[in-house]
């Protein structure tokens, strides 16, 4: 059971920014993102384009706000808990919380902080209609263990870097890899692009283009895939269907925890502190919503800031505190490091 | 600058009608959210999440379609000829009486 003061659900800008705030006020954190890193949308959808409203930032790119982010809280030793999805929130009798991931990972803590964004960032699954029937038995959305591949013959559907680059890989492993894109132009890295003309040359992958999958076919198992290219229409045998889409977010089983939702965000008393309707579970940034809500990352950090001081109320119920600022008082990293602003130099000149 | 009228039929065959001002700098995406219809807008208008898709109905004089657009169609479901990204089509006078429908989600 993985214990700590503040648990985190979502690693993007406002997750990240809450262990500095919490950090400040000696609570740890932990975080648990589906995503297999940091960053949330800064890293899964735009790393590379600059955002232009962070204060004091002129211009940021958002992979190198999430580098910062996370080495402006490094001394605070946040505990991470990544390519898991917080899946159950259950409240025990003494008021603190159990949060179990799809892996059954559990973790302990009184207070926490959903900063969940648009959601958890899953697979988003082609409309075939009989897709579902062979997930697992055929169909993946996602390759945790190209092995599993070994002397199969592999349909991949996309067209973007992971369709190109698991192409690429399975190569070697699988019996048979073959590629189909609904045009003609693939839109990932140019050495990938490269790569897979190479082996499509050496008759590693074969190319379906432009076509798509229409129909999956087995009783139980996926026995052939239906492909539509134009106006023909074929079936191919195959062991593996895997469509490779890209990711996009759903607020998933946190829609299930009996907290309040309006318009797929979670509804938070904004006067006070971003506590849900549940206390002890608090929402902040692109999650939660309440009159007046915008969706900025600077919102965010504002919203973890608060929020982390009803934290500290809610944990430490009976200790004083007042707000200090970090050019006084410094800051004490859990990890025994030390910053503080350098003392003015009192001389007398003679 | 004077506002233009533009029709989006939603998912459940609602056909509503908004007034879309062509001074702000918005997009067909943006004035969808504006009025509280049904587009995420997920990816906030990069061409990179295809939330927005729409199909065109009317007959106007479109914006060419970026490469970002089109790699991003290329992924997209539910794609027919007229669709394009909402959040790629600026609010300007040339948009005037557009019709569009919203693609599945």
């Amino acid at each position: 059971m993985i214990k700590t003061d503040i648990l985190i659900i979502g690693a993007g800008p406002t997750g990240l920014f809450t262990v500095f705030e919490a950090g400040l006020l000696k609570l740890k954190t932990h975080l648990i993102d589906a995503l297999p890193q940091a960053g949330g949308q800064c890293s899964e959808i735009y790393p590379k384009k600059p955002i232009y409203d962070i204060p004091g930032f002129p211009e940021i790119l958002a992979g190198d706000l999430t580098k910062n982010l996370l080495e402006q809280g490094k001394q605070f030793q946040p505990g991470f808990t990544f390519g898991e999805r917080a899946e159950t929130l259950e409240k025990l009798e003494d008021g603190t919380f159990i949060v179990t991931t799809n892996k059954g990972t559990k973790h302990h803590a009184p207070v926490v902080a959903i900063a969940g964004g648009l959601g958890s960032f899953e697979p988003r699954k082609p409309p075939i209609e009989n897709i579902s029937k062979f997930e697992d038995n055929g169909v993946a959305y996602i390759i945790k263990d190209p092995e599993v591949y070994r002397n199969k013959k592999v349909m991949i559907s996309g067209g973007g870097d992971s369709a190109l680059d698991w192409s690429v890989f399975l190569a070697d492993v699988a019996e048979s890899v073959t590629l189909i894109h609904r045009r003609n132009e693939f839109r990932g890295a140019l050495d990938s692009v490269e790569k897979v003309r190479e082996l499509k040359a050496l008759g590693k992958i074969n190319i379906i283009t432009p076509a798509e999958v229409v129909n999956l076919n087995g009783d139980e198992n996926l026995k052939s895939i239906t492909v539509k290219k134009g106006e023909e229409i074929f079936e191919i045998e195959t062991d593996a269907f895997i469509p490779l889409f890209g990711l996009s977010p759903k607020l998933g089983p946190i829609g299930n925890w009996g907290l309040e939702i309006e318009k797929n965000a979670i509804k938070v008393d904004n006067a006070l502190d971003y506590q849900t309707n549940i206390p002890g579970v608090f929402a902040i940034g692109d999650v939660n919503t309440y009159p007046g809500k915008l969706k900025l990352i600077l919102c965010g950090f504002h919203e973890a800031t608060l929020m982390c001081q009803a934290a500290f109320k809610i944990i430490n119920p009976n200790k004083r505190f007042v707000l200090k600022y970090t050019t006084v008082s410094g800051i004490n990293g859990f990890d025994g490091t030390r910053k503080e602003a350098e003392k003015a130099v009192v001389q007398t000149i003679n | 600058m004077a506002d233009i009228k533009i029709k989006v039929k939603d998912r459940e065959g609602v056909v509503h009608e908004l007034e879309a001002p062509t001074d702000m700098n918005m997009n067909l995406m943006e004035i969808c959210k504006a009025y509280e219809l049904p587009v995420a807008g997920i990816c906030g208008g990069m061409a990179m999440c295809a939330s927005c898709q729409c199909y065109i109905v009317s007959d106007h004089n479109l914006p060419e379609v970026s490469h970002d657009e089109e790699a991003m169609l290329s992924e997209a479901f539910y794609v027919k000829d007229s669709s394009r990204l909402g959040c790629q089509l600026p609010i300007t006078e040339d948009l005037e009486g557009l019709e569009i429908e919203l693609a599945p989600e």
